[in-house]
């Protein structure tokens, strides 16, 4: 199974890893128009959290015990048994919160313009993810976990 | 012989079966339902009425899940009696099924208080399929509704009725809506946006009787409230809330309290037999007690802590309690544990409040613990504070954290984000 995760002490908060995903996950792909002119926004599934003078970024991290698919109303939520990768249905999500209530990492985002939840799901379109294709100080790692 | 019988098709039976076959692939499974189609999710009823989602998009899990997962299906089936001696399920039409290991699923059923109304066409709970389209079947005759209970199901059918183009009064017995789950300015708050989409809410009042139509007595055609008013309407919907549906085993000798009694392996006072969700009354991590929680995730949660225990790999049930996500008319708010102490001079009570934006967030701390708190317009870190309140973490060193801007992983105490990090 792969996670992306974080070296704490090298993480220096620029955010550049909100701004890839925000793109990768985005209809144009292109940087300004995605920030300025798409509209539904596209919805990072990263979030930089700075408490000076740490700062550390943040995406699903893949949990065993998978909270959010346990508490999923719908069925959108489920987990992938070949890849152990936590998997969103966007076409089955109704947008109830329920999985956000219970991530303990906070790392399901609310995408309120399409009415659903975002999350992780490591950029299938690329070899590496594009957060951590671009972190400047190589801060994260795409790592393979033991399932 | 069934060596696992699972009596109820929705959230908990799922997740039982779900368990057992993670555990054991070839043990034969029988699952007896009501249903027709057991596995629709029933929060989505709402969707379903409001025709946001369809039969098949509301689908809890896909139509091949019995067949996938090697499960014999009874569906349309009721159970009528257990024979714990003999170890033995009778079916109506009298067959009867041995089994090694049994889960009472069976969920809970509306609770419908007495009111004069006598047997009239238009009288509608709102907890399973067969009401939805009952009502479904009603809506084209009908302009106006009223429902009866302002919690989670009676804000959800209101939601829905509006969304059909009806007009929909809501009554609450309480002065507020949603009482069981948030504080009086979290209820306003919802109240608002409710009376702002077109609900007309009245609190602190009943209906006592559902009245007929002038010209045909048998069809809903009005309601007279506790003060005496009557309110036409073509449609009621009865949305006070859920009890367990212990019916079948109430004779015996299995221990009931309010719903059956389960240990944390949710294990009945009768081995072999264990229950979860909305009939059961198990294990809530914040009183550290049993309790009746009817709430989707939990009955799941519970049915795979029954499932692998009935299946012989020991598991716990990691409990819950009152946990509710929301998203009334687009109002996002999460509402978790003892958010509306009547006293609160043992907690400590941390708020911020910006009605312009229409945010709102309060955390009850008791002893420097979290106990209960209330996002309303911003979500996103609500399962942070979930977890240190499951937890039972002490908070002291971050109180004045809870509530910044910079609250995160990123400001919990370093041991704690250390272990977040570690393979888990």
């Amino acid at each position: 199974m792969k996670r992306v995760t974080i070296k704490e002490e090298v993480c220096i908060g620029c955010g550049l890893c909100q701004v890839y995903c925000k793109v990768e996950h985005s209809k144009s792909k292109d940087p300004i128009k995605a920030y300025l002119k798409e509209n539904p926004k596209p919805v990072s599934r990263v979030r930089v959290e700075t408490n000076k003078p740490h700062s550390i970024s943040i995406r699903c991290q893949q949990c065993k015990d998978t909270p959010c698919v346990n508490a999923c109303l719908t069925g959108a939520m489920t987990l992938n048994k070949e890849t152990g990768l936590v998997t969103h249905d966007t076409e089955k999500c109704i947008g109830c919160w329920t999985c956000i209530m219970v991530c303990p990492y906070g790392a399901i985002k609310p995408d309120t313009s399409n009415k659903i939840v975002v999350k992780c799901d490591l950029c299938p379109d690329r070899e590496v993810p594009a957060c951590v294709a671009n972190c400047p100080n190589e801060a994260l790692v795409c790592e393979e976990v033991a399932q | 012989m069934a060596k696992y019988v699972i009596i109820g098709g929705s959230a908990g039976g799922i997740g039982a079966v779900e368990a057992i076959r993670e555990v054991d692939p070839v043990g034969t499974l029988t699952v007896i339902s009501e249903e027709k189609v057991p596995q629709y999710s029933r929060p989505m009823i709402s969707e379903y009425v409001s025709k946001e989602a369809t039969l098949d998009t509301m689908k809890y899990r896909g139509d091949q899940f019995w067949k996938n997962n090697n499960v014999k299906t009874l569906t349309g089936r009721t159970a009528t009696k257990i024979d714990f001696t003999k170890k033995q399920v009778e079916l109506d039409g009298g067959d009867k099924i041995d089994y090694e290991k049994l889960l009472i699923a069976t969920g809970g059923k509306p609770f419908v208080p007495r009111m004069e109304c006598g047997e009239k066409y238009g009288i509608f709970t709102f907890t399973e399929l067969s009401s939805a389209e009952g009502i479904e079947a009603k809506l084209e005759q009908s302009k106006s509704a009223v429902v009866i209970g302002g919690g989670l199901i009676g804000v959800s059918a209101s939601e829905a009725l509006v969304k059909r183009g009806i007009k929909v009064t809501l009554v609450e017995l309480k002065d507020n809506i949603l009482n069981l789950i948030l504080d009086k300015t979290a209820s306003d708050m919802a109240e608002k946006v409710l009376t702002e989409a077109g609900v007309t809410v009245i609190t602190g009042q009943t209906v006592q009787q559902i009245l007929g139509k002038k010209d045909n007595d048998d069809t809903v055609g009005g309601v007279v409230m506790t003060d005496g008013k009557e309110i036409p309407c073509d449609l009621v919907v009865v949305a006070i809330g859920v009890i367990p549906r212990t019916d079948l085993v109430k004779e015996t000798e299995i221990k009931i309290n309010r719903g059956i009694v389960v240990d944390k392996s949710m294990q009945t006072s009768i081995p072999d037999v264990y229950a979860c969700g909305d009939v059961a009354e198990a294990h809530d991590f914040l009183i550290d007690s049993n309790r009746l929680l009817p709430l989707w995730p939990l009955a799941h949660l519970g049915g795979r802590a029954a499932g692998y225990n009935m299946a012989g790999k020991k598991a716990e049930y990691e409990g819950g309690t009152v946990m509710s996500s929301l998203k009334y008319f687009e109002l996002p708010v999460i509402a978790v544990g003892d958010v509306n102490p009547e006293d609160t001079s043992d907690y400590e009570v941390l708020v911020e409040l910006k009605p312009e934006k229409t945010v709102y967030r309060k955390i009850l701390l008791k002893d420097n613990r979290i106990v209960g708190f209330i996002f309303l317009g911003e979500i996103e870190k609500a399962g942070i504070l979930f977890r240190l309140l499951k937890n039972h973490v002490d908070v002291s060193t971050i109180k004045d954290s809870l509530l910044s801007e910079e609250f995160g992983i990123v400001t919990l105490p370093e041991q704690l984000r250390q272990e977040m990090f570690v393979v888990n």
